[in-house]
């Protein structure tokens, strides 16, 4: 059995949905490109990690500037 | 085996296409609002990854987009009076009003809070602002008290040049302060002798429009008025870092040209603008499209010229002012 389509309605109801879908994904790609280029700008940031390390603090005299 | 049907004989019911929404956010207007963020953000000094340009620009035309819907949403007892207006989805009844506002609303925020994490907090802010000025203080407040509306509408149709340039830059400077009195001082004379031509119906809406309110001859003056007053800033820009000689020469030209365009509307009768069809109204309506855009453009052609060594040398000598 088959449920056949008939009414504009549907149609417009799919559109919107495509549309959607359309836009969600352009987010997502957007987001995830986005994601990619703040980390590569911050590619020189280091952190502690945990433990403390004189080589990232300037008050240290074995501060290494980069 | 047969099929089922769903039957929908009735009449045609309204429900929104995906294209209702689009519509909703004004996308014209959008074209406009992202080619002078654009221009703003590439003349700017320093440089956005492009993702991050990209970001910014979608956000920025989001951005405008959703004071487009609040507009219409809180104009749709207007829209549905006047002709041109009618057929715009809520007025024709393809969108509920409760809808677009929280379309709006809903895209405000989502833009503000996406272009401060793709830039930076100010350009998020000057965003959240236009918004607020477009949907607050002109559409809610002003438009329909004041005939002075379309010089306060223009504020808000003058901000993405700066905020695109605060994408990048992370603070306002002269070049962006003169890039958005461009804008902000060219719209009156545009709409105005637009408002000239077209035999609109405010009056049905009771939107106060100057050639309604004051008259005509009134209108003429101010556009003759709102050109004097935009030309010193469209040649400022000439003498910044984002000028320069061509951008000068071209600006030079094109500001005498709206100049004696404006004086031939002022020195018009309305008996011989309904004589000739409203010629001079229509060319100087036109002409005040490309002048905006070929500002932008000479903004841009500045720009690239700039990366060549010896032409930075030289038009270094012409900026006076700012030097971002």
């Amino acid at each position: 059995m088959a449920i056949a389509r008939e009414h504009e309605l549907h149609k417009r109801r799919s559109g919107r949905n495509i549309g959607l879908a359309v836009v969600l994904v352009g987010f997502i790609a957007l987001v995830f490109g986005l994601t990619i280029a703040k980390v590569q700008s911050g590619a020189t940031l280091q952190a502690y990690d945990h433990s403390y390390r004189p080589a990232l603090d300037p008050d240290h005299p074995r501060f290494q500037q980069r | 085996m047969s099929d089922i049907r769903a039957d929908f004989s009735g009449p045609s019911v309204a429900e929104a296409g995906f294209g209702d929404y689009i519509a909703l956010l004004k996308p014209r207007v959008m074209s406009l609002v992202v080619f002078t963020a654009l221009v703003g953000l590439l003349v700017a000094p320093g440089s956005l990854h492009p993702i991050e340009a990209l970001a910014a620009i979608i956000f920025i035309a989001l951005g405008g987009g959703a004071s487009g819907a609040l507009n219409m949403w809180w104009d749709a007892d207007i829209d549905r009076v006047m002709k041109r207006t009618a057929n715009r989805p809520i007025p024709a009844g393809r969108v509920a009003p409760d809808e677009a506002m929280a379309l709006g609303v809903a895209l405000s925020g989502f833009a503000v809070i996406m272009l401060w994490l793709a830039t930076n907090a100010l350009a998020g802010a000057l965003l959240a602002f236009t918004i607020f000025f477009y949907a607050v203080i002109y559409t809610m407040w002003l438009k329909r008290a004041t005939p002075q509306n379309i010089v306060i509408g223009g504020a808000a149709g003058a901000f993405p040049p700066m905020i695109g340039w605060v994408a990048v830059t992370g603070s306002v400077s002269i070049e962006a302060a003169l890039m958005f009195m461009l804008i902000f001082m060219w719209t009156p004379p545009h709409f105005w002798a637009l408002a000239l031509f077209m035999k609109s119906d405010y009056h049905k809406a009771r939107v106060p429009m100057l050639t309604v309110t004051h008259g005509r001859k009134a209108t003429r003056a101010h556009i003759l008025v709102y050109t004097v007053a935009l030309v010193p800033f469209a040649l400022l820009a000439g003498v910044t870092s984002i000028g320069g000689p061509v951008y000068l020469a071209l600006a030079v030209g094109l500001n005498l040209l709206f100049l004696m365009g404006a004086v031939s509307i002022w020195r018009r009768s309305e008996a011989a603008a309904q004589e000739d069809g409203y010629r001079a109204e229509k060319r100087f309506f036109r002409f005040s499209l490309i002048y905006l855009f070929a500002h932008f453009m000479a903004f841009l052609l500045e720009a690239a010229l700039a990366r060549l060594p010896a032409y930075a040398e030289f038009a270094a000598s012409f900026s006076l002012l700012g030097g971002a």
